[in-house]
């Protein structure tokens, strides 16, 4: 898996000429760097920039790295970073097979492809989950298949934006465990966005107060 | 696939152009043969003979006169009826009633809402049948002259009730930009009862949206044919009618003074929209004041009944017409005054199906095309502004618009005399570019609202998953926007069937559609067959509405939120 850490490297944001942020860090393969901050401070349009999604009227300068590959030349479809939001978005007019092969790196055939998808299925305790439509499951479950998701893409670095904030207290446990765990798995260098510190004290990982 | 990105992004600079240069070229070609420059006809020399023959044409101001008067008095009409309807029954239960009514009627072509208002005020028609003799004492057809009447109040009439959908609709959409709920809400808190806080507290702000769709449908009403063919007086008609009548004269000059012609009627159109907008002036000066009046209360009895009577007697008028027309199909012999007619036949539907098939597969072909033509140019303009990331601009805008600011009978006329001099084709081609460049705004208009509201975050989801911009376009956003699209579809079909000018000029008269067979018809005696002919008419457009609406429903059956609405 991925070996390289990602490097923010004097990052700073303006709106309209007023400065919002300036950030500097590194993420270690497998690390959780944790940003938190009272909304409003541009956490998010932070996380936004770096996955390529900068929005009318906020600028950037400085350079995002992946090892020694500068984002910021690369369109977003090919920065291979993994999004998580706080809601699911599973594609409504996909079943939940079409979401996660979606997610798949092209190649291999029809047979092949669907095997994958039902082993990831699997994998997240949705056996048999395949040909049902996203908009009859629970969120847990929901939260589960955006994961994976994320995962099949097979993504350099994770970009997480408050991805628990919408889950009831039980699940949202649940979820950190299993979110937190396989990022350690397949060593991803993550960031992760929160209000929650309960958040920040799972990820184990450094906090950048903003 | 950078490709398409940069293909995208040509696409509104191409849309643009496709509107400007029929629109430029076409008023070019008419302004050389006014002066008397069309070497095809043999005009060879600059002169202004053409425009004395105009002056001295009998009755050409009570041509002017007819246009100016049922083009702002239907607006006028059309708007105070839209008006009243929205502040007698915005967010009420019945709203959702009206809406449902009235949607609908929006897609009736002009000329078979047309042909139905003829047919039910006519002496002979349903409404003096259904008040004959018990009434009224006539035991036979009253003897006035109604619809066709001098002063053009039935064309009046006829242009109202067809413009009160399309203005209630373009209201529709307005309505939750300018929040009208909230303010309504206040105002009404505030102890101003529904009319006054209508009135006061939602139509400053609902106006200067509604502006556009209000010029457009002054241009239509100072300039349209087919109703005016229908309802209006026919000596003199209005300016517009008489200028297709000397571009169909056998007689050649007579082109040299229809093009002068249709310059007088960019003038009287543009004179009308002169008027309304120092109407809107005077009542901005003179309602600044009663705005800030602080009457809570005043004339809101008179408001509601008016704006509940409004209501109901358009709603009820329009459903009479094309019941009215349903009859008439399927009547035999029908007696006047008998209100219904005794024995029901199939004959003229029958008849009909001789001749109906060159028209009808015509009006398909061509509505399915046209409609196919501005969908392509509409989703690429919306998709390229998702990646310019910024909407089109306001002068682009209004180029869209513009096919419908510009009176149809200028430009299209220009167009045709182009074609005689640079020997082009008039035909199936022609008329369906035509027809495309009035579909255009309204598949534009249909479905900007929904494209550009759709959550970013599903295309950004997209694409950091690895998906390509051509991928998110074709695989996350068409198809999440299935619907919607789907509907301007059917609004674009059904412009397109409703065309008649277009259809008449550029392909020469020889091409025909069921508008101009309807339209033809209407002006013979047969009323049987010209029903037969409208309710076709009437009923492609209902049918691809009931697609638009239906498909989604089956083919997302199983997707809970694509239903929902969560998509959009």
């Amino acid at each position: 898996m991925s070996t390289a850490s990602l490097r923010l490297d004097e990052i700073a944001i303006t709106h309209g000429g007023h400065p919002l942020i300036d950030v500097s860090a590194s993420v270690a393969p497998g690390e959780i760097l944790t940003l938190m901050g009272p909304s409003g401070v541009g956490k998010s349009t932070l996380l936004a920039h770096i996955a390529g999604f900068l929005p009318v009227g906020f600028r950037a300068s400085g350079r995002v790295l992946l090892g020694e590959t500068d984002l910021g030349l690369l369109p977003p479809e090919r920065r291979r970073l993994g999004l998580l939001f706080q809601d699911p978005l599973l594609f409504p007019h996909l079943d939940v097979g079409g979401n996660l092969a979606f997610g798949m790196p092209p190649g291999g055939s029809r047979r092949q492809r669907r095997d994958e998808v039902n082993m990831a299925l699997d994998d997240i305790g949705l056996a048999g989950f395949a040909e049902r439509d996203p908009g009859t499951l629970s969120g847990g479950q929901r939260a589960r298949v955006a994961l994976m998701r994320v995962l099949l893409a097979q993504p350099h670095a994770m970009l997480l934006d408050e991805p628990f904030s919408k889950l009831d207290t039980a699940l949202r446990d649940e979820m950190r465990r299993l979110v937190f765990e396989r990022i350690r798995r397949d060593g991803l260098p993550t960031l992760m966005v929160t209000h929650d510190r309960a958040d920040a004290e799972t990820a184990g990982g450094p906090i950048i107060e903003l | 696939m950078p490709y398409f990105v940069t293909g995208i992004r040509v696409v509104p600079v191409i849309t643009l152009a496709l509107l400007i240069l029929p629109v430029l070229l076409g008023l070019a070609g008419v302004v050389a043969p006014a002066f008397g420059w069309h070497p095809a006809l043999g005009g060879e020399a600059w002169t202004l003979v053409h425009w004395q023959a105009l002056g001295n044409t009998t009755g050409l101001d009570d041509m002017i006169r007819l246009s100016l008067f049922t083009g702002l008095a239907s607006a006028l009409a059309t708007f105070g009826i839209v008006a009243l309807c929205l502040a007698t029954f915005l967010e009420t239960r019945a709203f959702g009633t009206i809406r449902r009514l009235l949607s609908p009627l929006l897609a009736v072509p002009h000329a078979a809402a047309a042909i139905g208002l003829a047919f039910l005020l006519t002496p002979s028609g349903l409404a003096s049948r259904l008040v004959s003799p018990w009434l009224s004492g006539w035991s036979h057809p009253p003897d006035y002259l109604f619809p066709g009447d001098e002063a053009g109040l039935a064309l009046t009439l006829g242009l109202t009730l067809k413009e009160i959908p399309f203005l209630l609709l373009m209201s529709l959409a307005a309505l939750p930009q300018c929040r009208a709920g909230e303010r309504l809400m206040m105002a009404r808190s505030l102890g101003y009862g529904r009319i006054n806080g209508f009135l006061k507290g939602v139509m400053p702000a609902l106006y200067p949206l509604i502006r556009l769709p209000l010029y457009a449908i002054i241009v239509f009403a100072t300039a349209n044919i087919e109703v005016a063919m229908i309802l209006g007086p026919s000596t003199p008609p209005p300016l517009a009618v008489a200028v297709v009548r000397w571009l169909g004269d056998p007689d050649l000059t007579m082109r040299f003074q229809a093009a002068a012609g249709a310059l007088l009627q960019i003038g009287v159109t543009a004179g009308a929209l002169l008027i309304w907008w120092l109407g809107e002036r005077l009542v901005s000066r003179l309602g600044a004041g009663w705005l800030r009046d602080g009457h809570r209360r005043r004339g809101e009895r008179l408001g509601r009944g008016l704006g509940t009577l409004m209501t109901w007697l358009a709603i009820g008028v329009l459903v009479a017409a094309l019941a009215g027309l349903i009859l008439w199909s399927l009547a035999g012999y029908w007696p006047f005054p008998d209100a219904w007619p005794a024995p029901l036949t199939l004959h003229a539907w029958q008849q009909a199906t001789m001749g109906i098939g060159g028209p009808l597969s015509n009006t398909v072909t061509i509505g399915l095309a046209a409609t196919g033509i501005a969908l392509v140019l509409t989703l690429g303009c919306l998709e390229a502004e998702t990646h310019r990331r910024r909407p089109l601009s306001a002068g682009a805008q209004l180029i869209l618009y513009l096919p419908l600011l510009v009176p149809q009978v200028a430009f299209l006329q220009g167009l045709v005399q182009w074609q005689a001099q640079v020997g082009l084709n008039a035909g199936w081609p022609a008329v369906t570019l035509g027809h495309a460049l009035f579909v255009l705004p309204y598949t534009f208009l249909s479905l900007a609202e929904s494209y550009r509201r759709q959550d970013p975050r599903w295309r950004q989801v997209a694409a950091t998953l690895g998906a390509s911009p051509a991928s998110v376009f074709l695989r996350i956003r068409l198809p999440m926007l299935a619907a919607p699209i789907l509907v301007a579809g059917a609004v674009g079909f059904a412009v397109s069937i409703g065309q008649y000018l277009p259809t008449l000029l550029l392909g020469a008269g020889r091409l025909t559609t069921l508008t101009t067979e309807a339209v033809n018809l209407a002006s013979g005696g047969d009323r049987r067959l010209t029903a037969v002919y409208a309710l076709y008419q009437l009923a492609l457009p209902a049918l691809g509405f009931a697609l638009a609406t239906t498909l989604p429903r089956l083919w997302w059956r199983h997707r809970r939120q694509m239903l929902s609405g969560d998509a959009a």
